[in-house]
Order: structure tokens, then C-alpha cells, then sequence
């Protein structure tokens, strides 16, 4: 492991700690009340959601375009953390969804497109996972076919109705508000990089080790 | 060069399709109970649900197409035919357009008993009475459905898991085309057709098939070659 990997991760355990506190005092929405709290989750993890899916569908064009494995390992860790902050992503819109518009689900543009570029992700570590060798390029495919389809499934899906709040709320937010969210942001962030590095860091290490016992063989 | 081998490969797979007509019959048969099923499942007391006919002829279509799909492909690899196709000197974007069409042709005879069934049994008369809006829309969506779905079986082809596979990539891939193609199909079911929103579901349906017949030509031959 690098040399700050192990200080960045102590930052961003108490980068995490502190969290709550810094949710805690942030001022109270007024029409929402309490409920509002949970955005100070669901949208970091949405952030991190996109940023796994653009990594991984940018590492998977490269990969199919040079052969590389390298980009197939950053696609694979990518893919990974998509899955896992979509989750998140999934669990807490709902909740604040029942609160806030009553119900726990609803077919709007972005929380469609999330859960389908949700399910392609999951697919996409099925693949991996079931696929046997010489699925990597499939899945490399499956990627970018994922990543081209998300703005079909916008238009598709706006065609109907959204009562989503719009991304232009996020700059608009009083300081107060807004400084507890850059932070719970910048937490995401980090422990984003953290798992990233450390996943795609155990797959060099396997890579090597079947290096190792090729040239065994030998 | 290229239309030439697109046309013997389409030649080829219909040819032995003639001969045979497994896929055919089968996909045709299969596409059949389903819409039996459904009709079982949904019609209460002789009255279908309300644009239930939309819906349920796309999903009939996708599940025989990914009969269609699986089978196409299996039938290269039994016979170990893929290899040689792989060698033949056409190239690689060549053999996906001349399966794309072979799927679309096969799709396209079983849209053909599947509408007049989905219209009798589900109470969707109306769709006989507009053949050339719906032809349009059947026309768009099965073409995007086997553009993104010839590239994932072909690709699927020497995975062990292969028949689970397809459709658990295939279907959050064309999650647009089936609401394009279900509230276009729906949009006719409407006493009177509104031609700007079926328009925009046309327009919709075909840039989605420009979009991905491109990406598929340039990934067939980086995911088809070892």
C-alpha cells in the first residue's frame, strides 16, 4: 500500500465519526423537518454512485480499445463501488421519499435511471463473477453499453413526470446548510478513493500471483 | 465486399433455417403461450386491462426474442461453425449485420401471428385498424432489441453460464426500447392517435438503434477477436 494510505484512512474514519455531529447541528429544513437529514447521505452516495459508473464505463472503453488489463482492473474495482454506493443510494432515497412525498417509490427520471444503471452494474459483477474466462471484454461491452444507455433511459423515462428536486438546488443552499453537505461530500469522497485503491490494489496482487504460478508451471 | 458478406451469412442462416425451422417454430410457439398466459392471468370476466395489450405484446416479443437469441448462437457453437465463420475472409462488423438481420427477419414473422393474437384475446382491435404506425414502432424497437441483443449473445457464446446470462444483461440494457415501444404501441390503442407523441417515441426508437448498431459494430470485433 502507498505511504498515505494508511494516514488518509484514519482521516476518513474520523472524517465519518464526525458526521453526525456536523448533521446534527446543521439548521433544520423548514418544510421537511428531521427527514431532511438523511440528503446529507443519500446524495453523497449518489455522487460517489455516478463517479463509480463513469470510471468504470471510461476504464472499459479504454480497456476494449487497447487491450490493457490494467483498465479492466479499474473497471472491475469501479464497478464495485457503483454497486455499493447505489445501494446506499437505493436504501436512503426511499426513505426520505416517504417523508417527503409520501410515497416509496416513484417512477421519476432519476430514480429510474438509477435503479436500471444500478441493475447493469449488478450485472455487470454477475458476469464477472459467472462468466467464466475471457469475460472481460464481454463485460467491458456490457459497460459501455450501459453507459450509452443512460441518457435513453432519461429521455424515456422524462416522457412521464419528475417531482425529483433539480441539481440546481445544490448551490443555492444558505452556508449553514450547505457546509455540512460539502463535508459529508468530501467524506464520501475519500473513503471512495480508500476502497478503490484498495480493491483495485488486490487485484494487481492476484494478477501477479497468477503470473507467478504460470511461470511455475513452466 | 461487405454487403456481399452480410448477404451469405444471411443466406446461410436462413437457409438452415428453412430446412430445419427450430427457431422458428419454437420462438413462434413459445411466443404464443405466452401471450396465452397472460391472457389467462389478466383477463377477468372477458375484459383485459387497459392498455395491457401494449405491454404484454413487448414482452412476448422480448422473451421469444431472447429464445431466438440463445439459440441462434447455440446452434454456431454445437456445430462448431463459429470458428469458421470467425476465419471466413468477410469482415467481423459483416457477421453482426448478417445475424442482426436473421434475428429481425425471425422476430419479425412471429410479430406477425403475435399482433392479431394480442388483438383478438386482449381486446386491441384498434392495432389492426393503424398497420403502418405499428408497423413503424415493431419495426424500430425489434431492431434495437436485437441490435444490443446479437452483440450480447454473440459475445455470451463461449461463457459457460451463457442461457441465464442473456437475459440478466440483455434486459436493464433495453429497458428504453421496451418503454418506447410499450407507450408507443399504447399511444395507437387510443381512440384517437396522437401523432406528436408517437412521433417522439419513433424518434426516440430509431436514434436508440443508430446509437447502438454503431457501438456494436466497434465492439463486435474487439469482443469477438481472442
Amino acid at each position: 500500500m502507498p505511504r498515505w494510505f494508511l494516514p488518509a484512512a484514519i482521516l476518513c474514519g474520523a472524517m465519518f465519526a464526525a458526521t453526525p455531529i456536523v448533521i446534527a447541528y446543521a439548521p433544520f429544513e423548514s418544510t421537511m423537518g428531521l427527514v431532511f437529514k438523511i440528503f446529507f447521505y443519500h446524495m453523497p452516495s449518489a455522487w460517489m454512485f455516478l463517479l463509480g459508473g463513469i470510471v468504470c464505463g471510461v476504464a472499459s472503453v479504454r480497456y476494449l480499445a487497447t487491450g490493457a488489463a490494467r483498465h479492466d482492473r479499474t473497471a472491475w474495482a469501479a464497478a464495485e463501488l457503483t454497486v455499493v454506493f447505489g445501494l446506499l443510494t437505493l436504501v436512503t432515497g426511499p426513505l426520505w421519499a416517504r417523508k417527503a412525498w409520501g410515497t416509496w417509490w416513484v417512477w421519476d427520471v432519476r430514480v429510474t435511471a438509477s435503479l436500471v444503471s444500478w441493475m447493469i452494474a449488478v450485472a455487470y459483477l454477475i458476469l464477472r463473477r459467472y462468466g467464466g474466462p475471457g469475460s472481460e471484454k464481454l463485460a467491458a461491452g456490457l459497460a459501455l453499453f450501459g453507459m450509452a444507455n443512460v441518457p435513453f433511459i432519461y429521455i424515456s423515462v422524462n416522457y412521464w413526470r419528475t417531482i425529483h428536486p433539480a441539481t440546481s438546488v445544490v448551490p443555492t443552499l444558505p452556508v449553514s446548510m450547505g457546509g455540512p453537505l460539502w463535508f459529508c461530500v468530501a467524506s464520501f469522497l475519500l473513503l471512495f478513493i480508500l476502497l478503490f485503491k484498495m480493491r483495485v490494489r488486490l487485484e494487481e496482487q492476484r494478477a501477479r500471483l497468477d503470473a507467478v504460478y504460470l511461470s511455475l508451471d513452466e | 465486399m461487405f454487403a456481399r458478406a452480410v448477404w451469405l451469412i444471411l443466406r446461410k442462416d436462413l437457409t438452415v433455417e428453412m430446412r430445419s425451422g427450430e427457431i422458428a417454430y419454437t420462438t413462434l410457439f413459445f411466443a404464443v403461450s405466452c401471450i396465452l398466459m397472460f391472457a389467462f392471468a389478466l383477463v377477468r370476466e372477458g375484459r383485459a386491462p387497459e392498455d395491457g395489450a401494449a405491454g404484454l405484446l413487448w414482452i412476448a416479443i422480448a422473451f421469444a426474442g431472447t429464445l431466438a437469441l440463445g439459440r441462434t448462437f447455440e446452434r454456431e457453437r454445437q456445430s462448431e461453425t463459429l470458428r469458421a465463420l470467425m476465419m471466413a475472409p468477410a469482415p467481423r462488423p459483416a457477421v453482426y449485420v448478417g445475424k442482426l438481420i436473421g434475428i429481425v427477419a425471425l422476430l419479425a414473422v412471429v410479430e406477425i401471428v403475435l399482433v392479431p393474437l394480442v388483438a383478438l384475446l386482449l381486446e386491441a382491435r384498434v392495432l389492426l385498424e393503424r398497420p403502418f404506425w405499428l408497423a413503424a414502432i415493431l419495426a424500430a424497437g425489434t431492431t434495437g432489441f436485437a441490435a444490443v441483443g446479437t452483440l450480447f449473445a454473440a459475445m455470451l457464446i463461449r461463457a459457460r453460464t451463457r442461457d441465464v446470462l442473456l437475459p440478466v444483461l440483455l434486459y436493464p440494457v433495453i429497458v428504453p426500447v421496451m418503454i418506447a415501444g410499450v407507450r408507443g404501441t399504447a399511444a395507437l390503442l387510443q381512440p384517437e392517435v396522437d401523432t406528436a407523441i408517437l412521433g417522439f417515441w419513433l424518434a426516440l426508437l430509431v436514434t436508440f438503434d443508430v446509437v447502438f448498431v454503431t457501438l456494436a459494430l466497434w465492439t463486435f470485433e474487439a469482443v469477438m477477436t481472442d
